[in-house]
């Protein structure tokens, strides 16, 4: 009787044969599943995270006072110099990864509710900005295309005219933009979204890579909320500051 | 009281199903929200009406049937409370309550609130067993395991798989529900035997049921009537990568 009980149960329990390998490989299996989606998602913010700073800091020197100089000579090393432009490829292809990777997950979470609420109290049990993380992320591309096509593009691709020391003057271009209030407004609405995108997003990263501890989360998530606040704030004072100068 | 209800009807799963509007007085506020729909269904009976078909069988908080979408928010506006154990005092006299299944691809609606979570059984199925031989019943002090970790252990098998986790994430995700049923097993010392390809199966099944994927809003945390910790997710992720990692197959 026991026996017969626990083959049963045996059988219950293969009811819905499980095929873990779907894929060639596991390692396709693993990238595919929702985990797996949300690790690449995590460990390609992370990366963004660490280019925000390298960016910010080099951007300081624009406010170095000296007629572009050291801007221009800092610009001309991170083009020219071998290293950082294979840095530069995975970054290209990081920030790419991110974005597909986000309208996948975009995709299927959208499927996994094909008919939605009537009501929905979202503001009750969390955060606005881990609600809306596409709609910020879309703000933060926009942001991207257009300062990717006024500065990006015309370092890499522009005849742009030689400072006096024979370093192209990127310096020039981006003073002439800053010295527009429309430009200025939007280069720092778009901070404002890309800190409400890290704002839940730093931790967040965290979470998708497993990582939860007594003691390292709560410093995670106060760190998190620092950093989103700091960087962006960083990236849109220097804007703003070169605009008041442009005023006098 | 006096409630004007906004109630999701639908004749099966094939009908496109809408909302219908009732108007139910003379509620006491001392009676549960299942109760007060009670009356409304002896009512609606009376009037040779479909009465509102709705999950329930405890009505003490413990079994994980009842489900409904009250207000925006699964289980109602109160933190920790099942819907049989949400009293009408938790509302105010004369408001309007609308009342919606829980939606998601993974729990097709039966009839009216009642939708279908086979879903969660066959994600247990996959794997949230321990099916190694671990002796007869040991003496409880014998489990080398610490008060922390036990405890951790059981407030990740206190989840009663109502499902409140996927009506309340925006993703429709199951993972806090599959991080607890890993989780509980995760930290026994018999459980630990099994982990990895548990971890696998459990999440490939709960994949394959059509669920969405965590965007570590936490909404489902705070909605679970049990207060199942958003950590149960991390652990889970944790679990799933290593094992695929490390797991000989
Ligand atoms: C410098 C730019 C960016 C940084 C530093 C960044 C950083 C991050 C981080 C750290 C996360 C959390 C990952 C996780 O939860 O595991 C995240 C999530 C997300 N990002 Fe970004 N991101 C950037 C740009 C973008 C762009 C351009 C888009 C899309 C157009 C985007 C869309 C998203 C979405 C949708 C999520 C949430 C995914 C989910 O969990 O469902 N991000 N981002
Ligand atoms: S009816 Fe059992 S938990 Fe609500």
């Amino acid at each position: 009787m026991f026996y017969k009980s626990s083959k049963c149960n045996f059988e219950a329990f293969n009811l819905n044969p499980i095929n873990l390998n779907k894929n060639m490989s596991w390692l396709a299996d693993t990238l595919t599943s929702s985990i797996g989606r949300k690790l690449i998602m995590s460990l390609t913010g992370l990366f963004l995270i660490v280019f925000l700073v390298v960016h910010l800091s080099g951007n300081f020197q624009l406010l170095a006072n000296d007629g572009g100089e050291s801007f221009n000579a800092y610009t001309k090393f991170m083009t020219t110099n071998p290293l950082i432009a294979t840095i530069s490829y995975g970054l290209y292809f990081f920030i790419l990864l991110h974005i597909i990777m986000s309208i996948v997950l975009y995709r299927r979470n959208r499927s996994a509710r094909p008919i939605t609420y009537k009501k929905y109290d979202g503001s009750a049990n969390s955060s606005w900005a881990s609600r809306n993380m596409g709609i910020l992320g879309t703000v933060i591309l926009i942001f991207l295309v257009i300062h990717l096509r006024n500065f990006w593009y015309e370092m890499k691709f522009g005849s742009l005219p030689l400072d006096e020391f024979g370093n192209k003057d990127l310096y020039l271009i981006v003073s002439q933009a800053f010295s527009d209030v429309w430009y200025v407004a939007l280069y720092v609405v778009c901070m404002i979204g890309l800190a409400f995108h890290l704002s839940h997003g730093f931790a967040s990263a965290f979470a998708s890579l497993g990582v939860s501890h007594n003691k390292y989360t709560p410093f995670i998530k106060k760190f998190g909320i620092a950093f989103a606040i700091i960087i962006p704030l960083g990236f849109a004072a220097i804007p703003v500051i070169m605009f008041i100068n442009s005023l006098g | 009281m006096k409630f004007n209800l906004k109630i999701w009807r639908q004749k099966n799963n094939k009908d496109k199903g809408g909302f219908k509007d009732y108007v139910l007085d003379g509620v006491s506020k001392d009676m549960s929200f299942l109760e007060m729909i009670d009356i409304l269904n002896e009512q609606l009976t009376e009037k040779n009406e479909d009465p509102v078909h709705f999950d329930h069988d405890c009505r003490e908080g413990i079994c994980g049937s009842c489900s409904m979408y009250i207000n925006g928010r699964p289980h109602g506006p109160l933190r920790e409370v099942a819907t049989c154990q949400l009293h009408m005092r938790s509302f105010s006299d004369g408001e309007t309550i609308v009342i919606e299944p829980f939606r998601s691809k993974g729990f097709p609606v039966i009839k009216d609130l009642a939708v279908d979570r086979g879903a969660f059984d066959r994600i247990i199925q996959a794997g949230g067993y321990i099916s190694v031989n671990t002796g007869g019943t040991p003496d409880a002090n014998e489990i080398p395991i610490s008060k922390t970790v036990a405890d951790e252990a059981f407030n990740s098998a206190t989840c009663i798989a109502c499902g409140a986790c996927v009506a309340a994430c925006k993703n429709s995700s199951a993972m806090l529900f599959v991080g607890a049923k890993i989780s509980q097993l995760a930290l026994l010392p018999q459980g630990k035997v099994e982990r990895k390809e548990r971890a696998q199966k459990m999440v490939a099944q709960m994949d394959a049921e059509g669920f969405g994927a965590c965007t570590n809003t936490g909404a489902c945390s705070i909605e679970c009537p049990k207060g199942i910790t958003f950590s149960n997710i991390a652990r889970m992720n944790r679990e799933y990568l290593s094992a695929e990692v490390t797991s000989e197959k």
